[in-house]
């Protein structure tokens, strides 16, 4: 039996055999070849080949995914068919008599260079695709198989990394769980395996890649390991987990629409975040008692035009008439130069992150912010409506925000429109300078939201998206906590209640914490929410109190973790 | 030799999709099309070498068309430029 530490990325256990999915070593070598006009046909049908997988893989593609990435395909389609491309090659094996491997690696080679020697990151970032393209002919040239994503039987995919593209042609029905060399808990595998709700552990290193097809494995996402064939007793013990696992499941499944009281009496929300209408079905049915943070990105992204005040109306009353009189935050748009808006130039930037993005950009475009202000405040009558402005840095960007919504309020009055008039307002905190404020900044709005994520990395200053420090990004920094400590507290004293709505609030570890900082509602993705619940009736607060006073005063992430495991295992 | 000067205002340029769609109307004629952008020009109908131009939104381009159908295609390649590439999906 083999072991091997990765970085447990979503949660639970898989048995199952091991599917390899490996970007192979494609080699050949240059020659000059005796007939040339047979080595051109070669080529040729290679083209026709790669066109014909392409279309099929294009249409599958556009079932799943969005407009942007099956955008992919068709450029790659794009690749195979250019005069240029063609022409060059034609000239390489016809007159110069090189085989068709050679020339057709020389030629996109040198194309992606010209592209990787653009100063400009959107340019260079093509050289990957005429490379793919490339990889798809040579492995039609060489007789290799296309990397095959069909699993036959039930099974744990184990690759150095999955790209978009590669996901799209994955068989979910039969995929148990992932395991991959690269990428962190923020990596494309990540969030997959998120969404899918199945284990994953990635960033597992090179020892990832000695695994061979059907080696029986287990993954264990709680502790970020992988067993590579297990002894018979090892198994029976992860089975016994897994099984256990799944009853829990279902019990907590069973109690998921009762409320989340801890045992000596003390109640929080716990409600979902949403980014469609299709979350909100899913996150009543998990026991969501309301919205938390609801996404408006999905009105804007992956479309030519900006959404017009009817088209938003329509899809915020869909979403708000699924959760009745249940509160709703609903976040206004929160988009910066790392998206493309072909309808506002965002521009790129150096640092998307610091830039010009959320409510930075809703301020500097009025009409644009009030067009989805009204098309909420129409949407609110009738609902608990709750919203929320992002990526707020400063007092006077609450009150700026504020003006406008007001503006947006006389234009609905004036146009005699209804619209909602018990609106609570707040905003998220994820900024260091709005968790310092937080005591001015109480005095401005109806209720704080901290989210973690953005929070965890302008604190600790690590981009979550760079591979080589988003291992230094944990929102149990002490550092982070104290601000959460500091912003619910403030909070507190001038009376507003305060949510969380980043990954934290539905990490089972960090639930005891938060309720000893006094946290009054969490949000999460709705398939957590079952567990969380059942996590916050196993509480009681004085311990919960004892917990967060000891983990504020630990020197690091890695003291917090242990000791919150510690903890956990204690009681 | 029709010859018209565009600059390109979308976000992104010709990149990814404008590019795909710039392409796609292209090889729609049978004029040879050309774009120059500064020293570096290129064939209309290749996906790599618009591409490689590496034109930047706010950049200046020239096309240039020579054939039977040059001013159509001029035509339609005017109206997808001035529509920001807007009008497909």
């Amino acid at each position: 039996m083999k072991k091997i530490q990765g970085i447990g990325a979503s949660r639970g256990i898989a048995i199952g055999p091991a599917h390899i999915f490996a970007q192979e070593d494609l080699k050949f070598s240059a020659q000059v070849v005796a007939d040339p006009e047979t080595e051109w046909h070669r080529m040729r049908t290679a083209l026709q080949t790669a066109q014909m997988q392409l279309k099929e893989i294009s249409t599958h593609a556009a079932e799943q995914l969005n407009h942007q990435e099956s955008a992919i395909f068709e450029a790659h389609l794009q690749m195979l068919e250019d005069p240029e491309l063609q022409a060059a090659l034609q000239s390489d094996i016809l007159q110069e008599r090189k085989n068709a491997e050679s020339a057709l690696i020389e030629n996109t080679e040198r194309y992606a260079a010209q592209l990787e020697a653009l100063d400009d990151a959107y340019f260079r970032a093509r050289a990957a695709d005429i490379r793919d393209v490339a990889r798809r002919c040579l492995r039609i040239l060489l007789g290799k198989p296309q990397p095959d994503l069909t699993l036959h039987q039930p099974s744990i995919l184990v690759a150095r990394d999955l790209t978009p593209s590669d996901t799209v042609l994955l068989d979910k029905s039969r995929l148990l769980g992932f395991c991959t060399a690269e990428g962190g808990s923020t990596s494309h595998t990540a969030i997959l395996a998120k969404a899918l709700g199945i284990p994953a552990v990635v960033g597992a290193g090179e020892a990832v890649l000695s695994i061979t097809a059907n080696d029986r494995l287990i993954l264990d996402a709680h502790h970020g390991t992988v067993l590579v064939e297990p002894d018979e007793e090892t198994l029976q013990h992860f089975a016994r987990a897994q099984n256990a696992e799944r009853d829990r499941a279902a019990q907590e499944r069973t109690h998921a629409t009762e409320p989340a009281i801890t045992q000596d009496g003390h109640q929080v929300e716990v409600v979902a975040n949403v980014g469609r209408l299709d979350d909100a079905h899913h996150a009543v049915e998990l026991g969501a008692e309301g919205i938390g943070l609801l996404r408006t990105e999905f009105l804007y992204l992956d479309r030519q035009t900006a959404p017009d005040e009817e088209e938003q109306y329509r899809a915020y009353k869909a979403i708000f008439e699924v959760m009745g009189t249940r509160p709703v935050v609903i976040r206004t748009l929160d988009v910066g130069g790392d998206k493309e808006l072909p309808y506002i130039d965002l521009g790129r930037e150096e640092n998307p992150f610091l830039g010009w993005r959320a409510i930075r950009m809703c301020l500097d475009n009025p009409e644009f912010f009030k067009t989805q202000l009204r098309a909420i405040l129409r949407a609110a009558v009738g609902h608990d409506i709750r919203i929320m402005f992002p990526m707020i840095a400063t007092v006077s960007e609450v009150r700026k925000a504020r003006a406008l919504l007001e503006e947006a309020r006389a234009e609905l009055q004036h146009a005699a429109q209804a619209f909602g008039e018990q609106i609570q307002i707040g905003i998220m905190v994820e900024i260091p300078s709005a968790a310092l404020m937080a005591d001015a900044l109480a005095k401005e709005v109806d209720f704080f939201s901290i989210g973690t994520n953005d929070l965890t990395q302008y604190t600790l200053a690590v981009e979550r998206t760079n591979k080589r420090v988003a291992h230094l990004s944990n929102a149990l920094d002490p550092a982070v906590l104290r601000l959460i400590a500091r912003v619910i507290e403030e909070g507190h004293k001038a009376g507003i209640w305060v949510g969380m709505c980043g990954e934290l609030a539905g990490d089972g570890r960090a639930i005891p914490l938060l309720l000893g900082l006094e946290l009054d509602e969490f949000s999460m993705a709705p398939s957590l929410i079952p567990h969380a619940k059942a996590l916050i009736r196993a509480c009681d607060m004085d311990t919960c109190r004892k917990i967060a006073q000891t983990a504020l005063n630990l020197p690091g992430y890695a003291d917090v973790e242990s000791f919150l495991t510690a903890s956990v295992s204690a009681s | 030799m029709p010859e018209l000067i565009f600059t390109i205002k979308n976000k992104v340029g010709l990149h990814a999709r404008p590019a795909s769609l710039f392409v796609r109307e292209a090889v729609k004629f049978q004029s040879n099309i050309t774009v120059l952008h500064g020293e570096k020009q290129a064939n209309a109908k290749s996906i790599l070498n618009v591409l490689a131009l590496g034109v930047n939104q706010g950049a200046q381009i020239t096309l240039r068309a020579e054939g039977p159908d040059a001013e159509l295609a001029l035509q339609a390649l005017q109206t997808l430029i001035e529509t920001n590439f807007g009008e497909a999906e």
